[in-house]
């Protein structure tokens, strides 16, 4: 396998500041994204994960700053150059956000159908494809309210990868899996990457997934409402000059003092 | 040392003295009544309380959730007046719980601060929220106008399969509501006006009113109406559905417009099937007044068939059709923008249903208004 950290810059995010009005989600936000890296957005419930992801994927226009994916800035980019970065981009949302009124067939046919000339039985097979990839072979014909949680994942990501993506995002992949179906979708994240030779942007705060496929990542904190570290994780638990990043990385049991809980009262 | 008596029962010892003692005693569970705590608060509150309260409860039977919440009023009163606790008497686990729950300080800063504004202010707050709402139906109308016109080329990007079962939706499977609705319509109409035109003798116009006020006006109202109740709410609740599902985002990303994918589709779908359900009411109101006739006023089915056919011209039909492709603009439009407008939550989607189907009416209503006397004024 190549090593992701000699590789040049391949996602830049520098200066990124995010709100919504007057309300600052994250401040000046600096990092860098190689390729072939799993990158991990971490932090705390409500810091603004999901909205550092939804700025990268062409949702929300940040207030100030940028995102360069391989050199090309996304948010002064072109209405039709942003589309095409966005069709490089495979999504999977913490919801699946699996169309509901679609089967999964339907669901993962959609991009193709729309962005390839290609014959209506080479699509049916590509998708044949997607879903076996994902271990659901034979589910084409289920609508999403028919199958299980995590299976609806697998779902989301058998769509995401539909147009075989150069970055594929992830928001929180394990929320409401259990321990097991939720390693197996990390071992499948990391597969994914090593045969597509994809990037994997991943949010989440579980602790297994981070140590066991990230080999980058940012910490956003809710409190300073900026980043206070960036790195490897597998590095940062142990050599972050932050005691909050090591208090996070460790569950509150490392030998750095717990982070203060944020109530706002001392009564 | 065990008491019988469930009852749960407070006792003080001496108030004179540094330490006092509360004596609790009986099975304190949420199904019994409570002794009042009025002496321990009288006597926390003096102007000279004691040092520590002691709490003794080897006598309790039986505890829940309701001795917690018993003695966390009277332990965070004994604190709030300098006065310190010994717990050391209570059953292990309410110690714990009871530790739980003071652990983390309560949080005192607001939840959000309900300023009071004035007049003026809350004035312009609803201004700018007014124009904040025109400046997004007007953007939400231009998207729409540009992706129809990609519609119109065959370049929009939708499913033929989708736009062929809203069809289905949206025209055949509103027929029999309109049936019942507007056959309805055209027996009121029929009894008002021949209860009238009896005492002239001149109940065969009442064919000439049934035709004329369905074909107009009230074949394309009704059918509105029903439809901003079937369809616009509908198409909120779809479109605010796959909004909080995240579906209208996964859309996005993949870059296919969702006014291209799921408005347009909608809108369409509407401005095609509703003139034919309109077409079709006048039809019902024209039998519901010739069921009157013929039934309760002494008048044939040819002959009403003949004054209806003698009374309406093309041109009230012309009329009555384009009020129905307005109404059925409208009707699409507000239930597609309250959808995509749509809040990401069970209750903002019956909000943006709601308020699609009122927005529809008022607007039906004004319509009408307008053109009508547009259509007076140029002579239609």
């Amino acid at each position: 396998m190549r090593g992701p950290t000699k590789a040049p810059p391949h996602i830049v995010v520098s200066g990124l500041t995010m709100a919504y009005g007057d309300f600052v989600i994250q401040r000046d936000l600096e990092f860098t994204i190689r390729r072939g890296d799993i990158f991990v957005i971490m932090g705390g419930s409500g810091c603004g994960k999901s909205t550092l992801m939804r700025a990268m994927i062409g949702l929300l226009p940040p207030a100030k700053g940028k995102v360069t994916i391989d050199g090309v800035s996304f948010w002064d980019a072109s209405a039709d150059e942003r589309d095409r970065m966005m069709h490089r981009c495979g999504v999977t949302y913490q919801g699946a956000a699996l169309w509901s009124s679609m089967t999964l067939a339907e669901n993962v046919s959609l991009p193709l159908e729309q962005y390839t000339e290609l014959p209506t039985g080479m699509i049916r097979d590509l998708v044949e494809l997607k879903l076996s990839l994902v271990g659901l072979a034979g589910f084409g014909e289920y609508y999403p309210s028919e199958i299980s949680g995590g299976m609806r994942k697998r779902a989301g990501l058998a769509r995401a990868i539909a147009l075989d993506p150069d970055i594929l995002f992830f928001d929180e992949p394990s929320a409401g899996l259990d321990p097991i179906s939720s390693r197996r979708l990390d071992d499948l994240i990391a597969e994914l990457r090593d045969s597509l030779g994809a990037t994997v942007v991943l949010v989440t705060h579980e602790l297994p997934t981070i140590f066991g496929i990230g080999n980058n990542s940012v910490f956003l904190d809710a409190d300073t409402r900026t980043q206070l570290a960036t790195g490897n994780p597998n590095t940062l638990v142990a050599e972050s000059p932050d005691p909050r990043v090591r208090a996070f990385l460790t569950r509150g049991e490392s030998d750095a003092p717990s982070p203060q809980l944020p109530a706002g009262g001392n009564s | 040392m065990q008491d019988t008596d469930p009852t749960p029962k407070i006792r003080l010892s001496r108030s004179g003295d540094p330490v006092v003692q509360l004596v609790l005693a009986g099975a304190w569970t949420l199904d019994r009544d409570f002794p009042s705590d009025e002496a321990v608060r009288k006597l926390l509150t003096k102007p000279s309380p004691p040092q520590t309260l002691e709490f003794q409860a080897q006598a309790v039977s039986a505890w829940d959730s309701g001795l917690l919440t018993y003695l966390l009023g009277i332990i965070k009163l004994a604190h709030s007046n300098g006065v310190e606790t010994d717990l050391s008497g209570l059953p292990g686990g309410v110690q714990r719980l009871i530790a739980l729950s003071l652990a983390v300080p309560e949080h005192h800063t607001p939840h959000a601060e309900p300023v009071r504004i004035g007049v003026t202010e809350r004035a312009g707050r609803a201004w700018i929220a007014a124009a904040r709402g025109a400046t997004g139906f007007l953007e939400f109308l231009g998207q729409t106008a540009l992706a129809f016109s990609t519609f119109l080329r065959g370049k929009a990007r939708y499913r033929p399969a989708d736009f062929l079962l809203l069809l289905q939706e949206v025209g055949a499977q509103a027929l029999p509501i309109v049936s019942l609705v507007s056959l309805l319509v055209g027996l009121i109409l029929a009894f008002i006006g021949a209860v009238q035109l009896r005492q002239f003798g001149a109940e065969i116009y009442v064919a000439d009113l049934v035709g004329i006020a369905m074909a107009r006006q009230m074949g394309a109202l009704m059918t509105a109406i029903i439809l901003a109740g079937r369809t616009g709410a509908a198409y909120a609740a779809q479109l605010g559905t796959m909004q909080a599902n995240e579906e209208i985002d996964a859309l996005r990303t993949l870059g296919i417009s969702p006014i291209e994918f799921l408005v347009v589709p909608r809108v369409f779908a509407l401005v095609l099937m509703m003139p034919l359900l309109s077409a079709y009411a006048v039809l019902m109101g024209i039998l519901g007044g010739a069921l009157v006739c013929v039934t309760s006023f002494d008048i044939s089915f040819m002959e009403y068939y003949n004054e209806t056919i003698i009374t309406i011209r093309m041109a009230d039909f012309a009329a009555g059709m384009v009020y129905t492709v307005v109404f059925a603009v409208i009707v699409a439009l507000s239930g597609c923008l309250r959808g995509i407008q749509s809040g990401r939550n069970a209750s903002a989607v019956g909000v943006a249903t709601t308020s699609a189907v009122v927005t529809a009416i008022v607007w039906i209503v004004v319509a009408d208004a307008i053109l009508t006397v547009l259509f007076d004024a140029i002579g239609f």
